[in-house]
């Protein structure tokens, strides 16, 4: 059996995928970044190993993306992931056209054909507002663990309006909402909303085209999750691999230049045929 | 002899300033906001008058500035902090043409006519890379106090350039800089470099005039006021330490014994 590996080193976190032959994930890992960006890959892509039981020799390729793919020193090549996402997300939802992906520091919102393909992509480049990062400067301020954040907003039913664009004032946003007595589940609610609509304004720049597939970090949480879709008026696809839809576009483009130099020259001929 | 005050009621600090006809700046006060803006207002005023050897009574005219100026009863005219500025930059440097404001969450640039008076106007309060929070998480990413960010720099050899872009992606560019091993001073003063460009940005857009004054708490850093001279040339001026926080407080009362003249000619003519 061979098996093919996607290091996803993203800026917040990284996450490791091995794939059988079939394309169905056997080992997977995530892991925060933090400063050393080389050893987080390899780490990842140990945990990984480990978790699928896999022995190294027996992964054909392995692929490295995201920010910081150029730093996964065992990686055979380096793909965006822009492409590995929208790879990700074809193969796990056929029929996407769009893809949003919100990450720890940047949110890319991703047109693409059937099978994957990119037509068009638009990505906040230049501030980290509508990121995940808001999230972790909400939670910061009020003491939450990133994971209440979801839950907690979802109990809100009076958004408050945040005004600020900069993650950084949006700290302080908070806290003087807290200050003038509006509950937290509302704060939050509102703090959701206002990364939405970044995220929509994101999406509304490549074209809205159904359906519409939710990757990256964020989609762990809940409320972003039917924050957005309320506001859009449509269903996103979000599934357990969406925070590992990068890495896993990854490993399934590892698969494919495994699979393309095990081939002989009588089976391209045949496959051409 | 006629005697006006200005009061600046800031949402963090409030400051007071008494000026005569004759002698210029008397004295100042300044303590915290809080919650009553009037009592704050009144104290600052009060301390300022002790400090000139003064009582309210012995004053002509009140004029207000800050976030808080419409809530002082005792006022007689208030002021925006734009106008406030204006004046008290002036008292200071009378050739000032051009004046760049940086504190915490703003930077703001203004630029003046020959009277004084404000033409034009931009205000950065939505990003802050343009503000001293850049500096400060800078600062915190780099593992130092904000008050340690004057000394620190001033150990810079050979900058590192940040790109300035965004606030939170200077983390990653900080860190990446930090494992490449270069020195925090450097790229302390590769942040300010960065926020210096944007306010020279600024400045150009209120299409900038010679002479320069700056104010804010970012002023307080020597490297910050030397670079900008750099890119300034030597008209940059910098009011005295003590007194940079009290140029609202300053202009204010510049205007409120300007009004009172007013007042007077018109009663009189």
């Amino acid at each position: 059996m061979t098996y093919a590996a996607g290091v996803d080193v993203g800026s917040t976190q990284t996450k490791a995928v091995i794939i059988d032959e079939n394309g169905a994930i056997v080992g997977r890992s995530l892991l925060p970044t933090g400063a050393n960006v080389v050893q987080a890959a390899e780490h990842a892509y140990r945990v990984a190993l480990e978790a699928g039981g896999i022995p190294e020799v027996q992964v054909g390729f392995v692929v490295g993306t995201g920010y910081g793919r150029y730093r996964v020193e065992f990686g055979d090549t380096q793909i965006t992931e822009i492409v590995c996402h929208a790879r990700g997300s074809a193969e796990m939802f056929p029929n996407t056209a769009t893809v949003l992906d919100m990450g720890g520091q940047d949110t890319k919102a991703i047109r693409i054909r059937p099978g994957g393909d990119v037509i068009d992509f638009c990505m906040n480049d230049k501030c980290a507002a509508g990121t995940g990062r808001f999230l972790q400067s909400a939670a910061a301020a009020l003491e939450l663990d990133l994971a209440d954040l979801g839950p907690t907003a979802l109990e809100g039913r009076r958004p408050v309006k945040i005004s600020t664009t900069c993650t950084v004032f949006a700290e302080s946003e908070v806290l003087s909402w807290l200050a003038r007595g509006k509950k937290i589940q509302d704060i939050l609610l509102g703090v959701h909303r206002s990364i939405a609509s970044r995220s929509i304004a994101l999406l509304k720049r490549v074209g809205i085209e159904d359906e519409i597939t939710f990757t990256g970090g964020v989609t762990r949480n809940p409320a972003m999750v039917e924050v957005l879709s309320d506001m859009l008026g449509r269903h996103l696809n979000v599934s357990e691999e969406s925070h590992y839809m990068g890495a896993l576009g990854a490993a399934l483009f590892a698969m494919e230049r495994i699979q393309h130099d095990l081939m002989t020259p009588e089976d391209e001929r045949q496959v051409r045929a | 002899m006629t005697y006006t005050a200005g009061i600046d009621v800031g949402s963090t600090y409030t400051k007071a300033a008494v000026v005569s006809d004759t002698d210029g700046l008397l004295a100042t006060g300044i303590r915290q906001t809080g919650f009553k803006l009037t009592e704050a207002a009144e104290a600052t005023l009060d301390m300022a008058l002790a400090r000139a050897e003064l009582t309210r009574d012995d004053l002509a005219y009140i004029a207000t500035t800050g976030y808080g100026r419409n809530q002082i009863a005792f006022r007689d005219v208030q002021a925006t902090d734009l106008t406030a500025q204006a004046w008290g930059t002036r008292f200071f440097f009378p050739e000032t043409m051009t004046v760049l404001d940086v504190g915490g969450q703003t930077m703001k640039a203004m630029r003046l006519d020959e009277r004084g008076k404000v033409r034009s106007f931009r205000l950065n309060d939505k990003c802050a890379a343009g503000t001293g929070a850049f500096l400060e998480k800078t600062a915190r990413y780099l593992g130092y106090s904000i008050q340690e960010i004057g000394p620190l720099v001033e150990y810079a050899k050979d900058p590192v350039p940040i790109s300035g872009v965004c606030a939170v992606f200077a983390e990653s560019e900080v860190i990446n800089h930090v494992s490449n091993g270069a020195q925090p001073a450097d790229i302390m003063h590769g942040a300010m470099e960065s926020l210096i460009e944007r306010s020279v940005r600024l400045m150009k857009r209120v299409q900038m005039e010679p002479e320069f004054t700056l104010v804010g708490g970012i002023m307080r850093f020597p490297t910050m006021v030397r670079v900008m001279r750099e890119h300034l040339g030597d008209a940059v001026n910098v009011p005295p330490e003590p007194l940079v926080q009290f140029t609202g407080a300053i202009g204010s009362a510049v205007l409120a014994r300007r009004r009172l003249e007013k007042v007077r000619a018109a009663a009189v003519g």
